[in-house]
């Protein structure tokens, strides 16, 4: 556990910052942490101050595949300050690495063998007494190598694409139907790998309490998860293992598993005797934690002259390692989104030398949407109708993959509210003919959906004689504002102001609550939220002999009572068993692109969301902005270059890897239909942390083509794509 | 990194002693330096902070501008002297590195920078430039910011400034101090292509210091600008950057500077575009046939061909806005 110190000042830092927020919910209440957040008081896991603490620095392969030959460590070992250098030579038995009936093919194991299977995969782990020592003794670790023939270029192996065995061709009527229709599109897209690349570098510190126990503040999206993985691989009691992260720096899916560095820093902790922190460098974190696989699709898109759907078919080979086959569903937008009564999907994986890849924002619908959308405006130019009207022609009124009725979806709300805001009026559907200043200008739309989901999750809700109540359970908050959005939603509750209530998360020691991720966690948590209030209230009814009260601290004291709590588990809903639920957004962007320089600027952004009833507004309209932004970064900048020669990433570096800087964006405007949903749980809310980045892509690719008339199937648009 | 020693000499010729042992190296603001030893990409024994050196001053001249070399990429863009009577080298500037980064880099490290070559930094990759004979990683690599002019064989990389190719256009001169005494030579001479030595980047010798960069009074203040194309508006690399200055009279070009960065080992002075403004009107079509002329002898590579047409394109709209056209 964290000493009470630190944990009284982290509660008194907390309650400050509420006493700031004196604004009424209905106006939006601001985020609960943001004081802390900007002052520089909310601690991120590599910022724990623990006694005895050792720093470990990790060595890559620099070879993509092949196997260890020599591994010369003396020279580190003798280096100044280091404590170890742990290798496959002599890492410590990591029990949960050898149990029986092993898959083929699994999570990387660290320092198990000799094996590389891709360029940057740890071969060492160097724990010193100071950071620097310990930097310095992982420039000493030398290793050989038998080099063997490795394959990182997706291209050139798109004929070994299989289809996993997780993943199933999907047909609903015709296969192929597109190819027969009067009006047809066929083209290809290619997507490239994408580094999650959260502000917050991952960090882990490891400490063992006992033989048994386990302590880790640690960069996880799911203290739970984590909680269970380290269990599980070192063979304790899960109860044993306490997982810490009150605060996570950004995550988008990069920290939803427990990866082999954090199994490496506890390993590390047990050799060394002593607590080892561990953080990844800028240059582990494009090889260490995931990202969004590189992913060639192809889609044929076939309709009437009148713009109806006679076809979708929707193939995508994304890429993953060789020890591990990672899916997503980038096809499966395709059987989702539009009325078409034909439609076909196949999804494959070639299998590289790379690191595995894992959900990033969106996963496989951004990538999915990213060429749908695209050709979706490829094929309203075929039939020269307006790219919103093509969709309205094609609109779903059921969900056609289950044909079972939506729980909620104002999609053609949303597309008015944007086209609205953007001033879509203003388009010519004749690309390259707006010009301002010597700018092209032109405008572009793509749609976004996912599924919105309530899991289960236990909320404790605490009113303490002063009149402060404390929810308590183990979520995390990567950043969208789930402690607010869950004081919003107490606050509506127990009709008390938002500064008297305290939100306590990411502690494995709570109640338990999902994994932060596939956006599900405002309408998880907020119910269970809901659902623990309700109780609670329900409580102090009884404890008043049945009269209803809001004056809590009135009723405590009356009745002697220093506290009155309850714990709440809250189920999803069985009737959501009737309906299809998604979340949905559409995006518009209005482009200025140089026509000599092929430089583009995105000059608007505008975003609606259709996500239920809005529990939060304020971190929700920052959720979609940022997830508008994160979208036209994928669009203009992002892309993991590898020099197949040798297997390497050559930009692995935040000089070299671009993402959005302020310049770049303009006021970007986050819309809400805001209806709640009325089935999905009681706020009637939907998430939205997906639907914020799918669909933008192809918005900017779309509004490139009607400014300049050059339809860019491969992403990033860069100048020299447009000159 | 390993360990090393750091002095901070208060006379410029205690520094000139110190910088003449092998293993040292000068640091000012360190904006490169300390990553490149961060990355083991150089490992000196000794570093000579000449921070406190009286090397700051920005002034004017009887003949122009003489700015101290420990003058701040930031305070130079910012001097109303700089703003009044050069005001491309304050645009180059400004389009450079990020606030935060100009705000450290002073205008003598600014010269000193190394290439940002990926091949340069990964030390497991082969590189002349850092491990002379290693070979070229960029000649078959990935080469999209490389040169299109001046390279050999053994290197094609580019030098990374902006400021270097306005001062380039400005006729700007180098005022270098050694043991011996002043010398000065035109900016232009300072950098060096790379040839057979690519791990030499400039004429700079081991045992001297630049101590100022004088820019000669010109009538270009009105009709400057500085165009930097990049992969996103700040905090990028130029794929390519120009410099031009006009001196205009009645519509008529008198003198023109040309310079151009992101395509060349040094900032690359296109004499011959210039000497084809001379006497020609302001219009798109001698700009563009400037901008033909500039590019003979550009040569591409996999990855940056699209170089050949944006250098051209980027010239032709540099020369567009400094001349008021657009």
């Amino acid at each position: 556990m964290i000493s009470l110190e630190i944990l009284d000042l982290e509660i008194s830092m907390f309650m400050e910052s509420k006493t700031l927020n004196k604004r009424p919910v209905e106006d939006g209440l601001s985020r609960v942490d943001g004081r802390l957040k900007v002052t520089g008081a909310a601690k991120y896991s590599a910022e724990y101050n623990i006694k005895g603490v050792t720093y470990g620095v990790l060595v890559g392969s620099t070879v993509t595949k092949g196997t260890i030959k020599a591994l010369d460590t003396k020279r580190a070992e003798r280096a100044p300050g280091v404590l170890a250098v742990i290798t496959y030579l002599n890492c410590p038995n990591i029990p949960g690495y050898h149990t029986d009936n092993q898959p083929a093919k699994g999570p990387l194991k660290i320092f198990i063998d000799d094996k590389i299977y891709f360029n940057g995969q740890p071969i060492a782990l160097v724990i010193a007494d100071t950071f620097e020592r310990a930097l310095f003794a992982s420039s000493l670790v030398k290793a050989e190598y038998n080099k063997e023939q490795h394959q990182t270029d997706l291209k050139s192996n798109l004929s070994n694409a299989v289809t996993p065995g997780k993943a199933k061709d999907y047909t609903r009527g015709q296969e192929d139907a597109y190819k027969s229709a009067p009006i047809k599109i066929e083209q290809e897209y290619v997507l490239p790998t994408e580094v999650h690349n959260p502000m917050e570098l991952h960090a882990i510190i490891a400490r063992w309490d006992a033989d048994d126990k386990i302590t880790v503040w640690d960069k996880t999206q799911g203290v739970k998860s984590t909680q269970r993985s380290i269990a599980q691989a070192f063979k304790v009691p899960i109860e044993n293992v306490q997982v810490t992260a009150p605060f996570v720096g950004g995550a988008f899916g990069a920290a939803l598993r427990t990866w082999p560095h954090e199994i490496a820093a506890v390993a590390a902790a047990k050799v060394v005797k002593r607590p080892v922190k561990l953080v990844l460098s800028r240059a582990d974190m494009f090889t260490s934690v995931g990202y969004r696989p590189q992913t060639w699709q192809k889609i044929g898109l076939g309709a009437t002259a009148d713009g109806k759907l006679m076809g979708i078919t929707h193939e995508a080979s994304g890429q993953t390692s060789v020890y591990e086959d990672f899916t997503e569903g980038a096809v499966n937008i395709s059987q989702l989104m539009y009325a078409s009564p034909n439609v076909n999907t196949r999804y494959k994986l070639v299998s590289l030398n790379v690191n595995t890849p894992t959900p990033m924002r969106g996963p496989g619908e951004a990538t999915g949407a990213w060429a749908l959308e695209s050709a979706m405006d490829e094929l309203s130019y075929e039939l020269n109708i307006d790219p919103i009207e093509l969709r309205l022609r094609n609109h779903a009124d059921n969900d056609p993959l289950s044909g079972k009725p939506y729980s909620s979806k104002f999609l053609k709300e949303a597309y008015q509210l944007g086209a609205d805001k953007i001033g879509w009026s203003e388009r010519n559907q004749k690309p390259g003919s707006v010009t301002k200043d010597g700018w092209l200008v032109g405008y572009g739309m793509g749609t976004g959906m996912f599924g919105a989901y309530r899991s289960n999750a236990t909320v404790t809700a605490r009113m303490m004689a002063d009149g402060t109540l404390i929810l308590q359970t183990a979520v995390t908050d990567i950043g969208p504002g789930t402690g607010t959005a869950m004081v919003s939603i107490a606050s509506e509750r127990m009709g008390i102001p938002a500064n008297k209530i305290r939100f306590d998360m990411g502690d494995s020691s709570l109640p338990p609550s999902p994994t932060q991720g596939g956006s599900q966690i405002t309408s998880t948590v907020g119910s269970a939220v809901y659902d623990a209030c309700n109780e609670l209230k329900d409580k102090f009814k009884q404890v008043n002999g049945g009269t209803d009260s809001t004056d809590y601290v009135q009723v405590l004291k009356q009745h002697n009572l220093s506290q009155l709590e309850v714990t709440t588990l809250s189920k999803g809903g069985s009737e959501m068993g009737n309906y299809a639920a998604y979340s949905w957004s559409v995006h518009f962007i209005q482009v200025h692109v140089n026509p000599a320089t092929g430089v583009v600027r995105v000059n608007k952004a505008v975003s609606v969301a259709d996500a239920g009833h809005i529990v939060s507004p304020k971190t929700a309209a920052s959720q979609i902005k940022g997830g508008s932004i994160m979208g036209i970064g994928m669009a203009l900048m992002e892309e993991a270059v590898i020099d197949h020669r040798y297997g390497r990433l050559v930009n692995n570096n935040f000089a070299d890897y671009h993402v959005p800087i302020q310049a770049d964006i303009p006021q970007v405007e986050a819309l809400f239909v805001n209806k709640p949903d009325p089935h999905l749980n009681p706020m009637g809310a939907k998430g939205m942390g997906e639907i914020a980045t799918i669909g933008v892509a192809a918005a900017v690719a779309n509004a490139v083509y009607n400014a300049t008339g050059k339809r860019i199937r491969e992403l990033p648009i860069t100048p020299d794509k447009l000159i | 990194m390993k360990q090393f020693q750091y002095i901070r000499p208060s006379t410029q010729q205690s520094v000139l002693e110190a910088i003449n042992k092998p293993g040292t190296k000068i640091i000012a603001g360190g904006t490169n330096l300390v990553d490149l030893m961060k990355r083991g990409v150089t490992a000196p024994d000794k570093l000579v902070d000449i921070n406190h050196l009286p090397l700051k001053s920005i002034a004017s001249t009887k003949t122009g501008l003489h700015i101290g070399a420990l003058a701040l990429n930031s305070v130079v863009s910012e001097n109303s002297l700089v703003i009044e009577k050069q005001p491309l080298l304050s645009m180059a500037l400004k389009a450079g590195a990020s606030p935060q980064l100009r705000n450290m880099a002073t205008v003598g490290g600014n010269m000193m920078q190394r290439t940002r070559c990926t091949y340069f930094y990964d030390i497991t990759m082969p590189c002349n430039k850092r491990e002379p004979g290693s070979g070229c990683g960029a000649m078959e690599g990935y080469n999209r910011m490389h040169a299109i002019f001046g390279a050999s064989q053994q290197c094609i990389a580019v030098h990374p400034s902006d400021m270097c190719v306005g001062l380039a256009a400005l006729d700007a001169v180098v005022v270098i101090a050694g043991r011996r005494g002043e010398r000065r030579i035109p900016f232009t001479e300072f950098h060096r292509l790379p040839e057979d030595h690519p791990e030499m980047d400039n004429h700079l010798a081991k045992d001297e210091l630049i101590i100022a960069v004088e820019i000669p009074d010109n009538n270009f203040a009105k009709n400057s600008y500085y165009l930097k194309v990049r992969d996103r508006q700040s905090y990028a690399f130029a794929l390519v950057s120009v410099a031009a200055a006009l001196d205009i009279s009645n519509g008529v070009i008198k003198q023109a500077r040309l310079a151009m960065g992101g395509v060349a080992h040094k900032p690359w002075r296109l004499l011959d575009a210039e000497k084809a403004l001379i006497g020609k009107t302001v219009s798109e079509e001698s700009f563009k046939q400037a901008a033909l002329i500039a590019m003979q002898g550009a040569k591409a590579y996999e990855y940056n061909s699209f170089k050949l047409k944006l250098a051209p394109a980027t010239i032709t709209e540099a020369l567009k806005h400094a001349s008021g056209l657009v």
